[in-house]
């Protein structure tokens, strides 16, 4: 092989993927180990890297006690209900009472920031968003990134990390592959945040053709957070709560801010309210403490995402679609109408886009909506990701192994969508979570956690092997077949990505099925994963950009697996809007109630599942803001 | 939408095929010009529409759902800290949009944090995080806990 060996040695702070969290975590680390050597390896280039690429219209955590809005404990709330329940409340309470501190310092480093003409406060668009001229956030947050890491190597696919040969269960490092250079990167490394992203494009999507790309979540996420944990032994928790999103149909464009600041709202095709109807039954099914639409009117408790959704693809199912989003009264205001259009064009270009190839203006119709096909991810309104620690101050002993956001391989630690049971942290909670990430890691590395690490030849070099096996293939069997893509040896990415969305689709509660399953559907699809888990091993790549497609399909296939495996465990329907298991159509509090845990054993690829207890932050008064009461008294 | 290159305008300066997010944009070996490997692969994040100095790339709508005839051009100038849109519609109508990207100089407003005070045995066994408390409030006052908002953590089912 011509591909020379990089070793980058002695880094005390790896941060693999330079999205949000990923960029938080750079920056923070520097301020706790001034002298340390911190490192980010990048996918892409931290410039235009991550979720958030395009960029963002909308903060959608901030909780403004500056200004008197919101305390932490009510944002836990907020997450709590609209998750059904189940959450890592300290997790969640710990990103809210730092989260302000970085907006503000956004604010300082450039990133425009709306505000309210008359009070000076941010522009809200509901009471967690806030409005944003955010085109250039992620170039704005990379630079702070770039000022505080010794070196960002962009270009590295991370695809797997290296484990300590002297001590179990210890992080060293991770390896990777430079998919312009074809160069194999060595990273021995103290501790390793990873920040790399949730996934899309695991289930089919409802695209065909081109329109595949148009997916909610970035193509580029490839469930690489899951993939690398899972595959080193790490715990997962709330895999099954992947989510599916209520969006503009085709192209996706977010809702969130017609919704909340332009006060669209949604009416089936006869031009009927229709999600009323969809209660009475639906709360038979979650019961009153999830679905009480009185006590949500009285209180502003929001209904749960999944129960919204629910309710729109019920009401198409019963025939009465398409659903749309009524536009035309609020587009009439000329500044609203502006408001809408810089929305996409800051945050989703393709339905500004769309909107434009089929002259739809929202001014003159009302354009229709969709549910898009699901999405595994932690940091939007659902809470898949890896087992971590909380803070000391706040987590109880299940929650608490010694440093904040660890997971449950020493020194491994983790944000944004590796961290699991912390949902609606978006773009500011996600570099929030890289922040304490970081300050925990360089703690670590301090206490002398990491003293003493071997890493052996053997793991490198057998490391090396995998990764460029693709590569050997293909050419091993390419000349095997006159030419195209169809050999009896080996599949493309695509071909396997096609496989696994299919699979994922019809066994796991896709867009096909309306998102339906059941236990003998998914062991149907756990002995497909496995099967296909072989044939990985044919995976044939014929250059380095089809190298790069070969591993993030294989951290996809593992995270599907998990997903599978978390929704198998999980007897019940608890998002009935996201998922749906046909042989338990009820949420199970007395069984359920309680955070489901896996974990993968690496030599075996035997999981074994485990229920954690799920805590939840008390006091009395629900109905009005704590800050609002504190400034009261 | 996905991406294409026109031609005549592209000369292969490679700072799309720098910045693409999703690793598509490559050069031609024949041409020496940049294309899109991949559509379906292509959010349509602009990336690299906004990265060409020679205006080279645009977007055509994704042909599984995106008739002809459309376009959505974009001009982002970092100095003056402005992105400018044109969107053009299929029937030829025709909306504009000038929003700001930033508010300060170029990367002149980040603390250098090598740089800054270090922090304290005591701020290192706290829960504060850099430039907290001030960042938080910006006023004087601690960190959220437990204690200081009257809160306990509880096993279980009920709130």
């Amino acid at each position: 092989m011509a591909y020379k060996t990089v070793v980058e040695d002695d880094i005390d702070v790896l941060v693999v993927g330079g999205g949000l969290g990923g960029s938080g975590a750079a920056w923070e680390a520097r301020f706790w180990g001034q002298d340390k050597k911190i490192i980010v390896a990048e996918k892409a280039n931290i410039d235009r890297s991550g979720a958030v690429a395009q960029g963002l219209y909308a903060i959608n955590c901030y909780m403004g006690t500056r200004w008197g809005e919101n305390n932490p404990e009510d944002h836990v709330r907020y997450a709590r209900i609209d998750l059904m329940g189940l959450v890592r409340e300290d997790l969640l309470f710990d990103m809210a009472r730092h989260v302000d501190s970085t907006v503000h310092q956004f604010e300082d480093w450039g990133l425009p920031i709306m505000k309210n003409p008359e009070t000076g406060a941010y522009l809200r668009e509901g009471r967690w968003q806030i409005m944003i001229h955010g085109e250039s956030y992620k170039p704005i947050v990379a630079e702070a990134a770039k000022k505080s890491a010794d070196k960002i190597y962009n270009r590295i696919c991370v695809t797997h990390l290296l484990m300590d040969d002297a001590k179990d269960n210890r992080i060293a490092g991770a390896v990777g592959v430079n998919v312009r250079t074809g160069d194999y990167h060595v990273f021995k490394s103290k501790t390793v945040i990873v920040a790399a992203g949730g996934a899309s494009n695991i289930f089919k999507p409802r695209s065909v053709g081109e329109g595949a790309g148009r997916t909610w979540y970035a193509p580029w996420s490839s469930g690489s957070a899951y993939g690398l944990m899972i595959d080193a032994g790490a715990k997962m928790t709330q895999m099954e709560n992947r989510i599916v999103l209520a969006r503009f149909k085709d192209g996706y464009g977010p809702v969130g801010a017609y919704f909340l600041h332009l006060k669209t709202y949604t009416q089936n095709g006869l031009g009927e309210e229709y999600e009323s109807n969809w209660f009475p039954s639906l709360q038979k099914m979650v019961g009153k403490e999830y679905l009480d639409p009185e006590l949500s009117h009285l209180t502003h408790r929001p209904i749960p995402t999944c129960l919204r959704n629910h309710a729109l693809i019920s009401e198409v199912n019963a025939g009465r679609g398409p659903i749309h989003m009524v536009t035309m009264h609020a587009f009439q205001d000329p500044h609203l109408e502006e408001v809408g259009w810089e929305n996409f064009l800051g945050m989703t270009i393709g339905q500004a886009v769309l909107w434009a190839a089929t002259d739809v203006d929202p001014k003159n119709e009302n354009p229709e909506l969709t549910t898009s096909e699901p999405y595994v991810m932690g940091s939007h309104a659902t809470g898949a990701g890896g087992w971590a620690s909380g803070p000391e101050d706040v987590s109880p002993p299940e929650y608490f192994w010694g440093y904040n956001r660890m997971m449950t391989i020493d020194g491994l630690f983790g944000a944004g969508d590796a961290v699991g049971g912390t949902p609606h942290a978006f773009s500011s909670g996600s570099f929030t979570e890289g922040r304490l990430a970081a300050k925990a890691a360089c703690k670590y590395v301090d206490d002398g956690k990491a003293d003493g690490i071997v890493v052996s030849e053997e793991q490198i070099e057998n490391r090396k092997i995998e990764i460029y096996k693709p590569l050997e293939r293909y050419k091993k069997y390419r000349n095997e077949i006159v030419a195209g893509t169809v050999s009896p040896s080996y599949i493309h990415p695509k071909q396997g990505l096609d496989r696994l969305q299919k699979l994922m689709d019809e066994y796991c509660g896709g867009v096909t099925v309306s998102y339906m399953t059941n236990e003998k559907l998914l062991n149907i699809g756990l002995k497909k994963l496995k099967i296909m888990e072989e044939d990985l091993e044919c995976l044939a790549a014929k250059d380095l950009h089809e190298l790069l497609r070969a591993w993030e399909l294989k951290h996809r296939h593992r995270t599907a697996e998990c997903v599978t495996q978390h929704t198998l465990f999980r007897k019940e329907t608890r998002w009935p809007g996201y998922y749906y298991r046909g042989d338990a159509m009820k949420v199970d509090d007395e069984n359920w109630h309680v955070l489901t845990v896996s974990r993968r054993d690496p030599a075996t690829g035997e999981y074994t599942m485990e229920k954690a207890p799920c805590y939840h932050l008390v006091d009395g008064d629900e109905e009005e803001p704590g800050a609002k009461k504190a400034a009261k008294v | 939408m996905p991406t294409f290159v026109y031609m005549t305008r592209c000369d292969g300066c490679g700072h799309c095929v720098d910045i693409c997010p999703s690793d598509i944009m490559h050069i031609d070996p024949k041409y020496r010009r940049a294309y899109n490997i991949e559509p379906d692969m292509c959010w349509e994040c602009y990336s690299c529409v906004k990265a060409c100095p020679q205006f080279a790339i645009d977007v055509r709508g994704y042909a599984d759902f995106a008739p002809l005839g459309h376009s959505v051009r974009v001009r982002r100038e970092e100095e003056k800290g402005t992105i400018a849109w044109k969107v053009k519609f299929r029937d030829g109508t025709e909306k504009e949009f000038l929003s700001p990207i930033t508010t300060k100089p170029w990367g002149t407003c980040i603390p250098e944090l090598a740089e800054v005070p270090g922090p304290d045995k005591e701020m290192r066994d706290s829960q504060l995080l850099y430039s907290e408390p001030k960042y938080i409030r910006m006023d004087e006052d601690g960190l959220h806990t437990l204690q200081s908002n009257g809160l306990t953590m509880k096993k279980g089912v009920y709130y």
